[in-house]
């Protein structure tokens, strides 16, 4: 009786991989923990192990064999003699019931919404005012465009930092031999060595209010936590240390800290460790807060960070990491921190994101442009100060706005901007603001639970169409 | 890095139902564990999943130390804790392939598992959160004089937390009658214990409460029920808290997606080799006559049938109702 052996999906988000090498060849017996192969994921190099026992019947896939899809059988595996059991197939088990909402599901919940919300009450205040208008910089017409990951560009911006400055230094958990747990300091434990790439030991709150201190004594710190979920533990010491100093301190001293880290939810972690802090930390008077989306404002916010006299809140997503954008080739490229981005002009509606949510809305502008709707979108980068100036003005000529993000609705960084919208132009709404977030629940584990859970480009498509009563 | 000290053989002998009954709970979730990395291989288990391949000795040793009543909490590497309660293998492998039968409904997933009737109050992904939660339930046994222990387990990592060493000074304050387990797998990720802290004996992290440490072999399981009935003991008499280090090692990678490129193949193997928990347990019920090779492969072959209909189960059962997704978010 055989058995096959199908190629393993060795990270949440692996849909092929290389059988980079066998370990085993046909004959050998292997035993449960035996290693068969080395196979290359989009990350790394794993070691794959048998689970069942017996002698490798046939090799299915030769050694060196790139993109072998998860779940092609690579191998069989024959059962000892003797004790030959049901034939058991490993690739007999299917993903039952695995249940895709419809499209109209989604439209329909989202226009009850929609009918339900009424704009909130009109708030007078000032808060949020975007600083002095500051222009992206100018990029010499001509410069080389190189296409990055959003990772590397983290990278090669601290990377810059550190040799510009030698008082930025980088500290967290797995940064420095590990290259990152999500592999964003790779390399820089090679280039600036241990003194300045710091492994720490798993203490939150220990080393955020460490990095506090050393900023206070001078220094720069890049403070990495492995998610923000994580930075919970060191919460007090970002909101009542590094935020509030200069304020208590009439100004003598501030700190110069960078906390940094993916936000927001990656896949399938559940409820601990998919959390969306956007608006928790836009709240905080003293912060600056950055959640950028595509590798060139990564790059260039991420050096205005390092450089910014303030303690600056860099929120990055752990799906993003992955994607590849045009970054311009410069020896200094900076982007403006507390500067949103018209990234397509529009007269229907105006939809707002930011981080992972802006590649979102830019695919739901294109389908809305397939059915008439002419949406122009606005990538926040900045979440404090907020260029509430930006969104106004757009809001000005479209008469409407949908926000988009993933954090909880009550309290968002969309009520915010709808409070400021209600205040500021009013009377130029056709429509109540609307906004697309993510549920009011905890994250669910369950696939199809955490698919609605998040914002989709349904929602986003549905909510447009409301605001222009368009069914 | 110093071992500690294997037991004498040959010995007298435990029990030989209560010897049958470890090789048997710590082949279970050796089992149980090697098809949920297949599971996960195959993409019916999502997100993190952190094996127990390689501690099972800690355990099932410790949890047969414990009365019923006696609480257990722990981390998010927390299969074989849930299954040494008496968890149902069927609804903790329906929890990690997220459906309706698991034994959070799905909601949870593979770190966040609980059963009030088990008494194992989780399951947490924060590193070090537990270790609070465990000293209160221990305030709520003194405060009730229900005579029970919380049994509260951490990582060699996790011991760097602050909350752990605030729970020490509570714990040993109001004499709260807790065990607290570091599971030393030598390793928080791709970090070394001897990288991390700056005192690697952990059994000695409660010296300035005057809270006892003693290390253990956690990979012996004769030698953690052991100790795991003396500490018990001192935890119930009133006595306060007590520190359990069990050294182990954990064979796989921190989860599914660690590459482990921070150790040696060799080093693994050696480990396998020389101090596998339940190869080197089964051996010596053998040589002792408490178990027959026939008993041991028939086990095998039951467990592995109770593995399979597990995950037979957990891939057959439903996706939990899209109602749910709004549920138990209020009493
Ligand atoms: C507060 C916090 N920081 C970081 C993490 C990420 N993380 C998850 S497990 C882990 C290592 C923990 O190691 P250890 O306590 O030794 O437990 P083990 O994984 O070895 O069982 C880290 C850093 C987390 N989950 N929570
Ligand atoms: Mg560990």
């Amino acid at each position: 009786m055989s058995t096959q052996i199908l190629m393993p999906a060795l990270s949440p988000t692996m849909e092929e991989g290389k059988l980079a090498k066998w370990l085993v060849k046909e004959g050998d017996e292997v035993r449960s923990g035996d290693i068969l192969a080395e196979i290359e994921t989009d990350k790394a190099t794993m070691e794959f192990e048998a689970v069942d026992e017996g002698r490798i019947g046939k090799l299915l896939v030769a050694e060196g064999t790139e993109g072998v899809k998860v779940n092609q059988p690579i191998a069989v595996l024959v059962a000892d003699g003797d004790d030959a059991e049901e034939p058991e197939s490993v690739a007999a088990i299917q993903v039952k019931g695995a249940r895709e909402e419809t499209k109209q599901q989604a439209e329909a919940e989202v226009r009850e919404e929609v009918a339900r919300g009424k704009p909130a009450a009109r708030v007078a205040d000032d808060t949020g005012r975007a600083e002095a208008a500051l222009a992206d910089m100018e990029v010499p017409e001509g410069t080389e465009l190189v296409t990055v990951t959003v990772r590397e560009a983290l990278r090669d911006a601290m990377a810059e930092e550190m040799r510009r400055d030698a008082s930025v230094f980088l500290m967290g958990e797995e940064v420095a031999q590990y290259q990152g747990a999500y592999k964003i300091s790779q390399g820089l434990l090679d280039e600036f060595g241990a003194e300045r790439v710091i492994d720490t030991p798993i203490t939150e709150h220990g080393f955020a209010g460490l990095g506090v201190g050393a900023a206070f004594g001078g220094l720069k710190p890049i403070v990495e936590f492995m998610t923000w979920n994580f930075a919970m533990q060191a919460i007090d010491q970002i909101i009542n240390s590094a935020a509030k100093t200069r304020y208590m301190s009439g100004g003598q001293m501030g700190c110069p800290i960078v906390f940094r880290g993916p936000n927001g939810a990656a896949a399938r972690v559940a409820a601990q460790h998919s959390q969306d802090y956007s608006s928790w930390y836009a709240n905080v008077p003293g912060l600056k807060v950055i959640a950028p989306y595509f590798a060139a404002d990564a790059k260039g916010l991420l050096k205005a960070a390092i450089r910014d006299p303030n303690p600056v809140i860099f929120l990055e997503n752990e799906i993003v990491y992955g994607r590849s954008f045009p970054v311009p080739k410069m020896d200094e490229y900076l982007v403006p921190i507390g500067k949103a981005k018209v990234l397509r002009a529009g007269k229907d509606v105006t939809i707002v994101a930011h981080s992972i949510c802006v590649g979102q809305i830019v695919e739901a502008a294109e389908k809305l442009a397939g059915e008439g709707i002419d949406a122009e979108l606005i990538d926040l980068r900045t979440l404090r100060p907020l260029d509430t100036a930006t969104v106004i003005e757009s809001v000005k000529k479209t008469n409407r706005i949908v926000t988009v993000e993933q954090g909880w609705p009550i309290c968002s960084v969309g009520s915010e901007i709808a409070s400021q919208i209600v205040g500021k132009a009013f009377d130029y709404l056709d429509a109540p603001p609307t906004k697309v977030t993510g549920k009011d629940v905890p994250m669910p584990y369950a696939a199809n639970l955490e698919k609605l859970a998040l914002p989709t480009i349904d929602y986003i498509i549905a909510a447009a169409k409301a605001v222009c009563y368009r069914n | 890095m110093s071992e500690p000290a294997r037991k004498e053989e040959p010995e007298a002998g435990l029990d030989a139902a209560l010897a049958k009954k470890f090789y048997y709970d710590m082949l279970l979730i050796r089992r149980f564990e090697e098809k949920a990395g297949q599971l996960y291989g195959m993409g019916l288990i999502g997100g993190f999943c952190h094996l127990y391949i390689g501690q099972e000795a800690v355990v099932v040793g410790m949890q047969a130390a414990l009365k019923p009543g006696d609480q257990v909490i722990t981390a998010y590497r927390d299969h074989g804790h849930m299954l040494a309660t008496g968890m149902d293998p069927k609804g903790v492998m329906a929890e990690l392939t997220g459906r309706a039968t698991g034994y959070s409904k799905g909601k949870g997933g593979s770190m966040h598992m609980f059963s009030v009737e088990q008494h194992f109050y989780g399951g947490h992904g924060i590193v070090g959160a537990q270790v609070p939660i465990g000293t209160g339930l221990a305030f709520s046994n003194r405060y009730k004089k229900n005579g029970a222990v919380c049994l509260t387990y951490f990582g060699d990592g996790a011991a760097n937390q602050g909350q752990v060493y605030e729970s020490f000074n509570m714990a040993a304050l109001w004499k709260l009658p807790v065990v607290y387990i570091i599971e030393n797998n030598q390793y928080a990720m791709g970090t070394s214990v001897e990288r991390s802290s700056a005192t690697p004996e952990l059994c000695k992290r409660g010296a300035s409460f005057d809270i006892p440490g003693e290390k253990v072999d956690g990979m012996d399981v004769e030698a953690v029920y052991e100790a795991g009935q003396r500490a018990t003991e001192y935890a119930r008499s009133g006595k306060g808290p007590i520190i359990l280090e069990l050294k182990t090692y954990r064979y796989r990678g921190h989860s599914m997606s660690d590459p482990a490129k921070y150790r040696t193949r060799e080093e693994v193997q050696e480990v396998r080799e020389k101090r596998d928990p339940i190869e080197h347990y089964g051996a010596r019920l053998l040589q002792r006559g408490a178990l027959r090779e026939d008993e041991l492969k028939g086990m095998d072959k039951a467990i592995r049938g109770i593995v399979n209909t597990a995950a037979e189960f957990a891939t057959e059962s439903p996706e939990p109702s899209t109602d749910e997704l709004f549920t138990d978010i209020y009493a």
